[in-house]
This record gives structure tokens, sequence and C-alpha cells, in this order.
């Protein structure tokens, strides 16, 4: 790692677990890593690391949806799915154990609403079970399969209708979206 | 949780009642229609030119279903709207919530209202019409200009200032804004309250609960530190899974159980023995592996009275409070509502285990998720198909032949075990008789019974399991739930028999054995049994995975966790029956535990069946509590009341029942120290009348009983909740359409005019 490995100073440290669900070690051991990823020592909490870094992270790599969590989680203007180390945390923050349900429930909303409308409409849904199932062809669902499964899943309940219109507002009162919550 | 949702809106006061339903649509319709007069300022609608379908942003959802039942949904989802509608749409609060900032900061603002009146408990006018004004969804969740946002804002800062810092720091944790965001708040409020230090009137006895609760925390972040295996864990919840991990959870909550059992044995034990060196006349045995444990055994049998009496009785009321108050928490939790519908969306939603990191777990899980997801539509497409009656009864016809079988070869395996330990009985009986016979043979005798108990844990199990491949199960869980059931069946049953054998026959007529000690002799057995069934574990993962290989040779086995916690239960079941008979067990116990967790873990593969985690631990809590340590306390209990010990060995000999000796100690106690005479009375009345314990009992399962009317109060919430967002929806579904009705009308109407100017 070379040199003097440069640490959080202890107040900025303390602001971050004041408002973040990470403990202070995690938090020192997420400054480690960042600061790996973006290959410099000079304070990286003031730079972003691009999307692709982001994504070498073991953590991430397998996962299906580690594109739309580095976009949800961003907050660069150019919407390329840059994080700074602020946005890291947040990232860490939300999938912690001690993160509330509803922080779980609207990121969660946000994660699985691809084209960023607000709604959760079919073609998200399609997404999502692609996303779930994989890209082979034995593991897909065929078409005929997609169909069924989100008129199925439209048709359910009437609860899930009001999800796709509305949106995180009615989140915390839906068991569904709790499990997800306690799931993550 | 619960926030209060009133519904009271300025509309209503115009109805009468309910009744008059035209009056209801009508003045909605009135609504509706300023409404449009008003849209016609905000949005530019260009009313006179005519209006081809084709250049209107006309945005049509795809039609996914035809049939007439779901037709109302469908008719919103596949009915296509006008861009105007659509710009009126995505202005709708509940849509922008999750992107604008402005709404963020005006849902906590209004929280931290909430909370301030709370705190001070004096529900001002001022904050009353905040609350009951109307739906929270819609309250100040206009459309905001920049100016706006701007005074929510210090708004939201004067409100966090007047917060304590405990209650600040929770509600800026949990506002979903970014972290950059939360810092300049924080550093708003910080300044506010530095320039105005006579408003941050923050009592000093939250100051103290502050500067409590972050010593807690302290020594919480410490005790984490401290935790067994974290880092283990972790590498086990990042490559099999939260379903593996749940049970390497419990098999860490069983050790530290054990290290508890064992440090209150040993203190109430240990100590004696120091001080007062135990009796001699051990056995001499040779030195098998099997009954090196009875020098041990033996060894721990003699003790001064009154301590190893007290330890055992009050050991046994600590352990039932520390297990009832387990019990109960875990109740509360195996009582969560898992409602059987929506179970889609929860397999789309939740089904992604975001731990798992490495490739090939995942890929497993894929193809899992995949192949259950394929399944339920099946499912679900046969459902809706009419099942013939004729299949149904093949159906019910192979879940009982499957039930039959299962009990028959459970009853089977439970009669070999009778008329094994009967034959044991008799051999050991003529064996005394005769003398003659040789020590090895004998050993090897003992043997025999654990030898075959194991056995039958070990094939049946895998018998049920071909069973149940056989039967066609509505849902994954339910299979699960069968084959605990059936497995815990056997086990009981097994567990039963041999108490039978060890309390009804050995105790009660130890002379024609040949033993002294008749507990003594017992604890050897459990020794044994652990022992056995330890082996058996090792035989089965590793052998068992080697042939697996041999065969398979593609990847590990599966990790059956549901056969995997029985195993521990079980073992723990062995473990609590022999505490009373041989203190040392929970030490055996305890080396067993240890192995396992690093046996285990070398050999671990990602569980194959879906795996509710949160729900199967408190599955597995319970059949702890109820079965397992239940019957053993129920065991002890009765040996400790009505069978007589052996007069030869044991701290409790001459008495008639190990009970007495808690009379006696405590008639010991109030003769030293006459002033203690309550507490022989107190004995007399409290503990040896029935009616005290029945109290005590009926007490417990008065709080199991609060306990489970709290969670059907709590489900009833949830059911009405959904009721009330269920009408909500209708209200949505019937407001967009009519919204839509009127942009329709207005554009024909616009059409209209301007082809009648041409």
């Amino acid at each position: 790692m070379g040199g003097s490995a440069s640490k959080l100073p202890k107040e900025l440290l303390s602001e971050y677990q004041e408002l973040t669900f990470l403990t202070k070690q995690e938090i020192s051991l997420a400054y480690k890593r960042f600061s790996e990823l973006q290959g410099n020592e000079n304070g990286p909490y003031s730079i972003r690391v691009s999307m692709e870094k982001i994504l070498t992270l073991p953590e991430l790599k397998s996962n299906p949806f580690r594109k739309r969590i580095c976009h949800v989680f961003s907050t660069s203007e150019h919407k390329d799915g840059s994080l700074s180390f602020e946005d890291f945390l947040d990232l860490l923050s939300a999938f912690s154990d001690s993160a509330t349900l509803e922080i779980k429930s609207h990121y969660a909303f946000r994660i699985f609403d691809f084209d960023d409308d607000g709604t959760l409409d079919s073609r998200d849904l399609e997404k999502l079970v692609n996303c779930l199932t994989g890209e082979t062809e034995d593991t897909r669902l065929t078409a005929e399969e997609m169909r069924q499964l989100i008129t199925n899943f439209i048709q359910d309940c009437v609860v899930k209708f009001i999800l796709a219109v509305s949106g995180p507002d009615v989140s915390p009162s839906l068991e569904y979206l709790t499990n997800v919550a306690s799931e993550m | 949780m619960t926030s209060k949702v009133s519904f009271h809106s300025e509309l209503t006061s115009d109805i009468e009642s309910p009744v008059d339903e035209d009056l209801v649509h009508d003045s909605f319709s009135q609504l509706i229609q300023e409404q449009g007069h008003d849209l016609y300022d905000v949005i530019e609608m260009t009313p006179y030119e005519p209006q081809d379908n084709d250049d209107d942003e006309v945005v049509c959802l795809e039609r996914y279903h035809t049939d007439d039942d779901a037709l109302a949904t469908d008719n919103l989802i596949g009915g296509c709207w006008s861009s105007d509608t659509l710009k009126v749409l995505s202005g709708m609060p509940s849509r922008t919530i999750g992107r604008s900032r402005g709404a963020i900061i005006s849902q906590y603002y209004n929280r931290t209202m909430q909370l301030r009146r709370r705190r001070q408990s004096q529900p001002s006018v001022h904050t009353h019409s905040h609350t009951h004004s109307a739906r929270p969804s819609i309250r100040g969740y206009r459309v905001e200009t920049d100016g706006e946002e701007e005074n929510k804002r210090e708004r939201l800062v004067v409100n966090l200032q007047n917060l304590s810092a405990n209650d600040r720091a929770r509600m800026l944790r949990a506002m979903p804004l970014g972290l950059r965001e939360k810092q300049e708040l924080r550093m708003l409020v910080l300044n506010q309250s530095e320039h105005s230090p006579s408003q941050s009137q923050i009592p000093c006895c939250s100051q103290i609960k502050y500067h409590l609760l972050t010593v807690v925390r302290v020594c919480g972040s410490l005790l984490s530190s401290l935790k067994l295996w974290q880092t283990s864990l972790k590498c086990v919840s990042g490559r099999f899974g939260t379903g593996v991990l749940s049970y390497f959870l419990f098999l860490r909550t069983l050790l530290f159980l054990n290290v508890f059992l064992f440090l209150f044995t040993a203190v109430f034990l240990v100590a004696p023995q120091a001080a007062a060196p135990p009796d001699q006349s051990r056995n001499s045995n040779g030195s098998r592996r099997s009954s090196w444990g009875l020098e041990v055994l033996t060894g721990a049998g003699y003790f001064s009275d009154s301590l190893l009496y007290y330890g055992h009785y009050s050991q046994q009321t600590l352990g039932v409070c520390a297990n009832s108050t387990g019990m109960s928490k875990s109740f509360s939790q195996s009582l969560r509502i898992h409602k059987s519908r929506g179970l889609l969306a929860i397999k789309a939603f939740s089904s992604w285990d975001h731990k798992v990191s490495k490739k090939s777990s995942v890929r497993l899980q894929r193809e899992n998720i995949g192949t259950q997801l394929k399944e339920l539509v099946s499912e679900v497409s046969r459902q809706e198909q009419k099942v013939p009656v004729l299949q149904r009864l093949f159906r019910i016809f192979i879940h009982s032949l499957a039930w039959i079988m299962c009990l028959g070869s459970s009853v089977a395996c439970v009669l070999a075990v009778y008329y094994c330990s009967e034959y044991m009985h008799k051999d050991l009986r003529s064996r005394a008789r005769s003398s003659s016979s040789s020590p090895l043979l004998k050993e090897l005798s003992f043997l025999s019974l654990p030898l075959l108990v194991s056995t039958i844990n070990l094939l049946l199990p895998g018998f049920f399991n071909a069973l149940a491949w056989m039967e066609e199960f509505d849902s994954p869980s339910t299979l699960t739930y069968v084959s605990i059931s059936r497995n815990l069946l056997l086990k009981v049953c097994v567990l039963g028999v041999l108490c039978y054998h060890w309390l009804g026959r050995v105790a009660s007529d130890p002379q024609s054995l040949g033993l002294e000690c008749w507990e003594s002799f017992v604890g050897q057995e459990l020794y044994r049994f652990l022992l056995m069934d330890f082996i058996f574990i090792l035989f089965h993962t590793f052998i068992g995975e080697f042939l697996w290989r041999a065969l398979k040779r593609k990847r590990k086995p599966v990790f059956d966790i549901a056969r995997n916690v029985l195993e521990l239960i079980y073992g723990q079941t062995l473990a609590w029956l022999g505490v009373m008979f041989s203190p040392l067990l929970p030490v055996v116990q305890i080396i067993k535990l240890l192995l396992l967790f690093y046996m285990k873990k070398m050999n671990c593969q990602a569980s194959g069946k879906p795996w509710r985690a949160s729900q199967m631990s408190s599955v597995f809590i319970t059949l702890l509590c109820f079965p397992s340590f239940l019957g053993s306390a129920v065991c002890v209990t009765y040996t400790m009341w009505t069978i007589p010990p052996s007069t030869g060995c044991g701290p409790f000999r001459g008495l008639s029942t190990m009970f007495e000796s808690g009379k006696l100690w405590v008639r010991q106690v109030v003769q030293l120290n006459p002033h203690l005479w309550w507490l022989e009375a107190a004995h007399t009345y409290l503990v040896e009348n029935p009616l005290f314990l029945f109290l005590c009992a009926a007490i417990f399962l008065i709080v199991i009983y609060f306990h489970s009317q709290v969670m059907d109060g709590q489900r009833k919430i949830i059911d009405l909740l959904q009721e009330q967002i269920q009408n909500e929806g209708e209200d949505k579904k019937f407001l967009i359409m009519r919204l839509q009705e009127i942009h329709e009308k207005r554009r024909v109407r616009g059409a209209r005019q301007g082809s009648s100017f041409s």
C-alpha cells in the first residue's frame, strides 16, 4: 500500500458516524477500500471514482443490480454512476444491518425502477426478472412465461397496482417491501 | 410504525351521509371541472389545433391481458393516455418524492413537527392543524418552487434544533438524502444553535440519557468486536447465503448456551469439589474411549450435599427464566404475518441475497430463482385450470401413502429401539448375576444401543427425503415444514423410548443390574450417545461427501439445513437430559460444537432449497424450546420428584427423593440461624406446594397469550391498512380516468372546433 495510509480526521469520522448507520470501524474500513480503489492518497473524499472501478469490488461484481445501485447512489452531475466517498458511505449505510426499513425500501424502490420514472411498470418488472434469472438461455424465462408472470403479478393484488402508480410513499405500510428490506 | 392516517378532507363537509352517493360523485365532478380550468392555465393546451392521434404523444402501455376479470385494471394499464394527462401524472407528489429533495425535506419537516409535539406533549393549535388536515400523502407535497424549498428547509433546521440530540441524530440518519446534504443540514443546525445557546433547551435528563446511550453504544461495539467467529460467518454468508448462515448462527447460540450452563455448574460444583475432595472407589475399567468418560463421570458424581442441590435447582429455574424470555420473543417473531398471496412479488423483489459474492454461488442463486419463478408461473396457471377430481384424489392418495410409510417406518424404528433396550436390560441382568463375563464384551454391549439409534438418525431422514421427492407439494416451504415435522416426530419418539428405558427400567430397579449408582450409569449412557452421534455426523459429512463426489463429480452436496439443525437440537436435548446426571456433559457438547463448526464450514455448499432465513431461525429456536428443552426439563423434574436416588453414591443418598434434600438443607440453615425461620415456612408453603408452581406456569402462559394477542391485533391493523390502501387505489384510479376523460373531451372539442373553422 505504500507510505502512511492517510486516515480520516477524527471530527469527520464522528460526523459520518452520526449521520449514517455505520460504526466508526466500518467507516475506516470503507475509507481504506475506497482509497485503494482510487489509487490515490490525497483525501479521496473529494474525488469521484468511476463506475467501472466500483464494479470491481468483489461484493458488487456478481450482483445483478450493480449498475442500478451505482446510478442510484451517485450524485454526480454527469449521471455516469461515479461515486464520491460520501456516496459510497451512503451505499454501505443503506445496505447495513442497522438501517431502518424505510431507508431500505426507499432505495430498493429506486434500484428496481430501471427507467427512473418513479413507477414500477411492466418494463421495469421485465428487466427485473431478467436480471434475476441471468443471461444464459436455459435459465431465462421465455417470452410467454414472462408475459404470464407480469400479468399475474399485476393481477395478483390491487396493492401491487398501487405500487405501480404511486411510489415509495405507501411503501412503509406494505409488508412486501419490508420483506425486501429484511432480506437485503 | 402506525402513523395515523386520517382521511378528513375538506370535501366531506358537504356530504350528508354516505347514502347520498350521487352527491358524492357530483361534488367530485365539479371539482374536476374546476380543476380542468386551472389546469388550462398551468399546462399549455392547444385545443384549437386539430390533433390526430399520431401527433399527440399518446403513450400506450402494452396490453398484457385480455381477460374480462381484470378489465378494470386493464383499462388503466392498457389505456392510451394523452400527453397532458401524463404531464399531470408525472407531477404527482408520490412520483416525485423519491427524486425531489424538496419533497423529502417537507416530509421530514412534518415529521419533526410531530416529534416535537410528542416530546413536548403540548398539542398546540398550530400543530394540530398539521396532523388533522388532509392526508399526509397530499399535505405539504405540492409542486414546489425554489423559494418554498428554502423556506421549508429553514423551518426544518429550526425543528431539528429544538429536538434533543438523540432524536436529531436519529432523524438525520433516517432521511433518505445524500450524505453531503445531511452534512449541510447538520452544519446549519449546529451553527444556529451556537449563535443562540439559550434556545437549546435540552433538559439535563435527556443529556444524561444521551451520555448513557453513547456508553451503551460503545459497549455494544466492543462486544461486537469480541464476537466469536465474526469473520468466518461473514465469509460463509458471502459464499453460501443467509440460509446456511442461519444454521451457523444457531450453532453459535447453542455454544453460548452450553458455555453459560457449564459456567453455572462449574461455579456450584467445582468449588465444593475443591473444598471437600471427593470420595474414592472409582470404577476401574478398561481404557477404551467410551469408558474413559466413565472415570470422569463417576469422579464427578461425588459432592457435598447442600450446594449441589441448590445448584441444580436454581440452575433449572434460571435456565427456565432465560429460555422463557427467549421463547416469548421468538414466539412474537414466529407469529409474524406471512400471507400466502403476493408470493410472486415477494419472489421477484426479495429473493436476491445481496450478501452472496462468490461467482458459483451467484450462478446457483440465479438458477434457483429462475426455476422458482418458472415453477410459480406454471403453478399459478395450473391453479387457474380446474384440477380434475381424479388428479386431486390421486394426489391425496400419494400424500397419505407417504405419510403412512413415514409413520410406519418411525414406529418400526421405535419398536426396534424398545426391544433392543429390553434385550440389553435382560442381558445386563443375567451378566450381573453370572459375573463371569469379560468387561470388554460388556463395554461393547453398552455401545449397541447408541449405535442403533445413531444409525436410525442417519438413514431415516434420507428415506423421508426420498418419499417427499415422489410427492407433489403446493410450495417449497410446505415441503420443508413437512420434512421437519416428520424428522422431529421420529426423534421425539426415540428419545421418549430411551427415557422410559432409563427412568422406568434402570432407575426403578438398579440392584438387579448390579449397579451401585444408577445415576452415573445413565450419565454414562448419555455420554456414549452424544459421542456416537458426533462420530456418525463426522462419518456422514466426510464419507458421504466422498461418495457423492465419486458419483456426481460436479459439485459438493447441497447443505440440507433442516436436517442439520434437527441434529443440533437432538444433540442439545441429550446434553440437557444428561446435565443432571453428569455435570460435565456441557463441556463435551461445547467441544463437539466447536469441532462441528469448522467441519461444516469446510464442507459447505449453498442450500438448494429456497430459504426464508428470518422465518426459519425463529422456527429453530421454537423447536429448541418446545420439544427439546421442555421435554428434558420435564424428565429431570420427574426424576427429582419421584425416583428414589441410589443409596450408594451421589449427594442425595439415603433420601426418598432428591427433592427432599431441599427440605433438609432448609432445615439445616434454620437450625444454624433461627432468625431465618421464615425461610422454612416459605419453603414449605411455596416450593413444596404445587399450587405455587401451577401459578408460575399460569403466569408464564398468560405472558405468551398476551404476546399472541398483540400479534393478532397487529395483524388486524395490517389488514385494515391494506384495505385503506386498496380504497385509496380505487380513488386514484377513478380520478385518473376522469382526468383522462376531460382531456379527451377537450381534444375532441378542439378538433371539432378546428374542423368547423376550416
